[in-house]
C-alpha cells in the first residue's frame, strides 16, 4: 500500500532558481538561503521518497486567462520546464507518475473535490525551484513528481479550509493505492511577500512565525483564517500560503518537526521551510 | 447584492479579482504571447505594431509602452503576466517591484535587506500612507 511519510513546505522564489542556474549560489547574499536547506538535502537522501505530490501554483505559464483551473492534477508521463520569458530553466525534465496521479484524481473527485485533469503542461519555477532546493543540481531528478496546481493568482483562491480538507482527501486517495510507494506531499510558495504596487516589499516576520506555529500545532484553527488576513498581514502574494495547508491536511493531526528555517530576504520574499513527519 | 470586497481597504494594493481579470484579459494575454523567443524579438522590433495586434484599450497600450507597472495593474494587469514583459526587457521582479514603490532599486534592495516593509501603518487605508521602513 502507498503511504504518505512526510511533508515538506518551502518558498519557491524565482530568484533562487536564477541564482543556482547562473552560478551565484555561493554569493554572500544567497549563502544564508541555501544554508537553510543543507539539512534537508541530507535528510531527503535517507527519506528517499518514490513520489512527491508537489502542490504549487502556476504563475501564468501553463495556464493563462483562457483557462484557469482552481485545482489541477498533472497526470502526464513528464513535464517540461516552462519558458517564463527568459528561456526555460536549465533543469531536468520532471518525470510524473501517471498511475498514481490517475488514481488520486479519481479518488479525490469522488470525495467531492472537482479536480481538473491535465495531460499536457509545462511546469514553472513554482514547481522546479523547490526541487532544486531539496535535490540540488542533479542530471536527473531522483523522484517522480505529481504536479498539483492551485490557483492563487486570480482572486479568490480556494479557502484555507478547503485546502486543508483537500489534503485529507489526497491522503485517503494515496492510502488506497495498491503499490507499495513512499509518498511525500510538498506545499510551496509564501511566506509573506508583496510583488505589486506601492506596498511592494511588505514582510511580516512576527506573523509568519505565528502562522508556522499554528501550521505545525493547530492546523484546524489555522485553516479557518480568512483570506483578508493573509492579504493585510502577509501581502497580496502571501496568500500562496493556503497551499501549505494541503500538505498539512495530508499528515496526522500530531506531527514531529524535523526542520524549520526562516530567512529574509530572497529578492522580495520571506523564505520559510519546514519538514514534518507523522508522529507514529 | 454587491459582493463584499474587504481588500479594497488594503493600501497600495490592487487585488487581481474576477473583475480586474475581465478588464485585463487582452493585456494579460498579450503578455503571455511573450513566452516564445520569436514573439519577444518581434515585439522588440516594433512595440507599437505588435500591440496593435491585440484588442487592448489605448490606455493599456500606453501603459505598456511607458512600462508603467502600477498603471498596468490598475487597468487589469497581473504581476505574473506582466513578468513576461519585464523579463523580455531583461528586468527582475525586484527591479519591477522597486519601480512600483517609487524607490530606486538600490534603496528598495536595502529595505529588503533591513527586513522589508513593515506592516505597521500599511494594513488599512485609514491608518496612514504607505511608508518604507528606515
Amino acid at each position: 500500500m502507498a503511504r504518505i511519510t512526510a511533508g515538506v513546505t518551502t518558498s519557491h522564489v524565482p530568484a533562487i532558481g536564477a541564482a543556482l542556474d547562473n552560478g551565484r549560489a555561493g554569493n554572500a547574499y544567497w549563502t544564508p538561503v541555501f544554508a537553510g536547506y543543507d539539512f534537508s538535502k541530507q535528510w531527503i537522501k535517507t527519506a528517499a521518497p518514490d513520489v512527491v505530490i508537489l502542490v504549487y501554483n502556476d504563475h501564468a505559464s501553463a495556464f493563462s486567462l483562457d483557462i484557469l483551473p482552481t485545482f489541477a492534477i498533472g497526470c502526464a508521463e513528464s513535464f517540461k520546464p516552462a519558458d517564463e520569458g527568459w528561456g526555460p530553466r536549465p533543469v531536468p525534465v520532471v518525470e510524473g507518475h501517471p498511475e498514481l496521479a490517475a488514481h488520486v484524481a479519481q479518488s479525490v473527485i469522488q470525495q467531492d473535490f472537482d479536480l481538473t485533469i491535465v495531460n499536457k503542461m509545462d511546469v514553472d519555477h513554482g514547481l522546479t525551484v523547490p526541487l532544486s532546493l531539496m535535490f540540488g543540481q542533479p542530471g536527473r531528478w531522483p523522484v517522480r513528481v505529481i504536479p498539483f496546481a492551485v490557483n492563487v493568482v486570480l482572486y479568490p483562491p480556494p479557502s484555507g479550509r478547503r485546502c486543508y480538507e483537500l489534503g485529507k482527501a489526497i491522503r485517503h486517495a494515496v492510502e488506497s493505492f495498491d503499490e507499495d510507494l513512499n509518498v511525500q506531499v510538498w506545499g510551496t510558495g509564501g511566506m509573506s511577500h508583496q510583488l505589486q504596487g506601492p506596498r511592494a516589499g511588505l514582510i511580516n516576520r512576527e506573523w509568519d512565525a505565528r502562522w508556522l506555529d499554528l501550521l505545525i500545532d493547530d492546523p484546524e484553527t489555522l485553516s479557518r483564517m480568512p483570506h483578508i488576513e493573509y492579504l493585510r498581514e502577509a501581502g497580496s502574494e502571501g496568500i500562496e500560503l493556503v497551499m501549505w495547508l494541503i500538505m498539512r491536511g495530508a499528515l496526522d493531526p500530531m506531527v514531529r518537526t524535523l526542520h524549520r528555517f526562516y530567512h529574509v530576504p530572497a529578492s522580495n520574499t520571506a523564505v520559510g521551510h519546514v519538514i514534518l513527519e507523522n508522529s507514529r | 447584492m454587491a459582493l463584499d470586497k474587504p481588500y479594497l481597504d488594503v493600501p497600495g494594493t490592487v487585488i487581481f479579482d474576477a473583475d480586474q481579470a475581465r478588464k485585463g484579459y487582452h493585456l494579460n494575454q498579450f503578455c503571455m504571447s511573450l513566452m516564445t523567443a520569436e514573439n519577444r524579438e518581434r515585439f522588440k522590433r516594433g512595440e507599437r505594431a505588435y500591440l496593435g495586434e491585440w484588442p487592448m484599450g489605448e490606455a493599456q497600450k500606453e501603459a505598456v509602452l511607458a512600462r508603467d507597472y502600477n498603471r498596468m495593474i490598475t487597468l487589469g494587469g497581473n504581476i505574473y503576466f506582466l513578468a513576461k514583459l519585464f523579463s523580455t526587457d531583461g528586468k527582475s521582479f525586484q527591479y519591477t517591484a522597486a519601480t512600483m514603490t517609487g524607490m530606486s532599486q538600490e534603496a528598495y534592495a536595502q529595505m529588503m535587506l533591513n527586513g522589508g516593509r513593515s506592516p505597521e501603518g500599511n494594513r488599512r487605508l485609514a491608518e496612514t500612507v504607505v511608508k518604507e521602513r528606515k
